[in-house]
């Protein structure tokens, strides 16, 4: 049987789901990622990657980049529901300015010997990750990039003996001379 | 400390200052409990007579009435609690202005600072429980702090979309000697600045759109309240320049004059069904501070499908939430109505909309309201009539709990003016009423101030009769006892079969002796013919008055849109037969 559409049980729109990264400028006081955070799980909204650090210590503003994944309806939401809060300077959608660089950084763990350590550090290589710790069985590279290349040298290690990954989650910003 | 300093007015305890700010916001009224962690602040509220407090006896009521004070006068309501318990026992009010946008600023009493994470008495993580439930909140560990978030709260509480917000004190800045410094203009929150000015080019869209309107309506709710007494005289105004029909919703009553020529009624899923059909059957409509809730669109994918819409809100997370619309216009009410009528009047002039208006009265004519009468029963919708009989042209305010007698309050009480009516709309708070009466009658003293109450909501919060009878409040709980619940009892015999699963109170108290327990007086009536002169007593004594009205129990509310059907689905009461309603309802059961 159908069930026929409340505004409590949306009809799912089959608009596809868009992924946008956003940037939002808020007054670093105490509980404002908390504040960001449970907007997103109290209203259903996904959170691919976060990150957040002050950038100018003096007028205490931290700047947080979220990646999401919704409609485009949902995306507008979230960024309205976002640039209502208080401590909320303004959020640009990176994704809708066209003009954005993203980077993130990941550190990749490998343990192995023999054949697999040579290939791994030729990849490395060519994916200009760094060596920043080594012993006669493991490394560590560092590499920045955006999130498919980063994707791709992970995928490309699993074989070669990945132990572990983190990842700083993206950060962007856009490019030309104007601030956001 | 020198001298002079010592001698400094504005030096003072974190607990003077709250005192002190409170005073310079020009609060006269606050509503609380004490408790530990909030007795520095008693200590200086027993030292002074500017402010008045008023001794709930659960927090939820001190919520509910700063909720009723607020809502009456436009002024943001005032809240002292003490930490844990008394913080969580404020977190139903807080979420339920939050829904509705009602000022409040709630102080919390909070263990030291030094305490603070090691579970301490009555400690719980207030700012962490409330910060979904307000507006903004803030913990204040620093008196140094204190001066600029308070003013902060009473700024970021009453612009903007109004709504409630959150001021915890831990005891040890209480105690803490500071210096005060009265409101400036730079304490306003530097991140949170809204809005209030409407884009001119969407205004001018806007007034092209109404100019050449066919089918117009006009849908306003309670953002026109809470933006004030001008922007309803805007309204009226505009109704009056274009003679478009308006409707309204639960929140927006008495913005327009329910005597006025254009009014159709409350919409939604038991609004009129002349106010619903020309919400369907539309080609331009005009929204006005609303957010097109699930309780106004019904089934959101025919909802009011040939119509062009134009929105104004002052909070951009409202534009295209549940409704995509044509034309969003952001700003404060009464300055965006301000700037259409403007435009309106030098550019355009009322189009013909004869034709439209004779299909609105062939709807009205359906008479959607209409309910079997009875001479033995008192019918629930004719006990709301005579009530509004009794009380119209006085100065009368009306409070409701949550249930069937809250929506036939709404389609059977005609409101003339706003700030007379004051209900839970969003968050559906059983148990609202009676402590928003308080609330009300605090801030009206000499006004006629009425609960109209279901014997079921009023027992929530029934321990205010006693914070009635010690500050003399003569309020009116005006109890329609069909000793069900009601609302639920109709979904259940609608939807789940007839088996009324709990929705039966069967230990009803005696509502009369229990009035008069507390010292107040209790009424009954039964019959149909004692009820006029029973009401014009209840309206005499000059004391809190429990009426227990014995209303048909199984009166059902109607008309009624079924969750998941479009506004033309309604059910009408005339129409509703067992057959009728089953087949309403197939499907439904799993909406809410």
């Amino acid at each position: 049987m159908t069930q026929p559409a409340s505004a409590y049980f949306i009809e799912e729109r089959h608009d596809p789901n868009e992924t946008h990264t956003l940037s939002v400028l808020v007054q670093n006081e105490p509980g404002v990622l908390a504040r960001v955070i449970g907007l997103f799980s109290g209203r259903g909204y996904n959170i691919e990657s976060l990150t957040v650090s002050e950038t100018e210590a003096q007028k205490h503003v931290s700047r947080i980049t979220i990646v999401t994944t919704g409609t485009p309806m949902v995306i507008q939401q979230i960024k309205n529901q976002l640039d209502r809060m208080v401590p909320v300077y303004r959020v640009v959608d990176q994704t809708l300015t066209g003009r954005s660089i993203e980077r993130e950084l990941a550190m990749v763990k490998l343990r192995g010997v023999g054949d697999a350590r040579v290939e791994s550090l030729r990849l490395a290589e060519a994916f200009r990750a760094r060596v920043i710790d080594a012993s006669t069985e493991s490394f560590v590279f560092e590499i920045t990039g955006g999130p498919t290349k980063i994707n791709q040298f992970i995928e490309l290690m699993r074989p070669l003996g990945l132990v572990e990954v983190v990842r700083t989650g993206v950060a962007a910003i856009t490019r030309g001379p104007e601030g956001m | 400390m020198t001298e002079t300093k010592s001698h400094d007015a504005n030096q003072m305890t974190g607990a003077a200052m709250i005192v002190r700010a409170l005073i310079d916001h020009g609060v006269e009224h606050l509503f609380g409990y004490p408790g530990g962690s909030v007795l520095p602040i008693y200590d200086e509220i027993f030292q002074q007579d500017q402010l008045q407090h008023i001794l709930v006896r659960h927090e939820q009521g001190a919520g509910h009435a700063a909720e009723g004070y607020a809502r009456s006068t436009g002024k943001p309501g005032v809240v002292l609690v003490t930490s844990g318990p008394g913080a969580t026992n404020m977190v139903t009010p807080l979420a339920d202005a939050l829904m509705d946008s009602i000022p409040l600023v709630c102080i919390t009493g909070q263990v030291p600072t030094h305490l603070i994470g090691n579970d301490a008495f009555q400690e719980c993580d207030t700012v962490g429980i409330t910060r979904p439930c307000t507006k903004h909140n803030w913990l204040v560990r620093d008196i140094k702090d204190l001066a600029r978030v308070l003013h902060e709260a009473f700024y970021v509480a009453t612009s903007g979309r109004p709504g409630p917000v959150v001021v915890d004190v831990p005891k040890d800045v209480q105690f803490a000697v500071g210096t005060y410094h009265p409101p400036r203009r730079t304490d306003v929150h530097i991140s949170y600045t809204p809005q209030v000015k409407g884009d001119p080019v969407a205004i001018r869209k806007a007034v092209s759109m109404l100019a050449g309107a066919k089918r117009p309506v006009i849908y306003s709710g309670g953002g026109v309240v809470n933006s004030g007494d001008e922007a309803c005289r805007l309204l009226r105004e505009l109704v009056e320049v274009t003679d478009f029909p308006i409707t309204s919703t639960l929140m927006g009553l008495g913005a327009y004059p329910a005597s006025g020529k254009n009014w159709l009624g409350m919409l939604g899923m038991h609004g009129t069904y002349e106010a619903n059909m020309t919400m369907h059957d539309c080609d331009v409509m005009l929204c006005i501070g609303a957010r097109f809730d699930d309780r106004i669109t019904g089934r959101t994918d025919a909802f009011s499908p040939n119509s062009k819409k134009i929105h104004i809100d002052i909070d951009p997370s409202s534009i295209n939430k549940n409704i995509r619309v044509d034309v969003p216009i952001i700003g404060d009410v009464a300055n965006v109505l301000g700037d259409i009528l403007t435009v309106f009047k030098a550019e355009a002039k009322k189009p013909d909309i004869k034709p439209w208006w004779q299909q609105v009265a062939t709807w009205r004519a359906r008479n959607s309201l209409a309910y079997k009468k009875n001479s033995e029963l008192i019918m629930p919708q004719y006990a709301i009539q005579r009530l509004y009989e009794a009380t119209r042209g006085r100065d009368t305010y009306i409070t409701t709990e949550v249930g069937q007698h809250q929506m036939w309050a709404a389609q059977f009480y005609g409101f003339e003016q706003p700030h007379r009516w004051m209900t839970s709309g969003g968050l559906g708070t059983m148990g609202y009423g009676l402590p928003a009466a308080l609330g009300v009658q605090v801030a009206h003293r000499d006004s006629l101030v009425i609960d109209i109450a279901g014997d079921a909501s009023v027992q929530m919060t029934m321990q205010e009769m006693a914070t009635a009878v010690q500050y003399e409040l003569p309020i009116k709980i005006f109890i329609l006892n069909n000793q069900y619940m009601g609302m639920v009892r109709q979904w259940q015999q609608l939807l789940h079969g007839n088996r009324l699963s709990h929705s039966y109170t069967e230990a009803m108290p005696d509502f009369v002796k229990l009035a008069e327990a507390y010292g107040g007086v209790g009424m009954q009536v039964i019959k149909p013919g004692d009820l006029d002169g029973a009401i014009a007593e209840m309206i005499k004594v000059k004391k809190p008055v429990l009426f227990d009205c014995r209303v048909a129990s199984l009166e059902n509310c109607f008309p009624m849109i079924p969750s998941g059907k479009a506004h033309n689905e309604m059910l009408l009461p005339s129409e509703a037969t067992d057959e009728a309603t089953a087949a309403a309802f197939a499907g439904g059961k799993a909406l809410v």
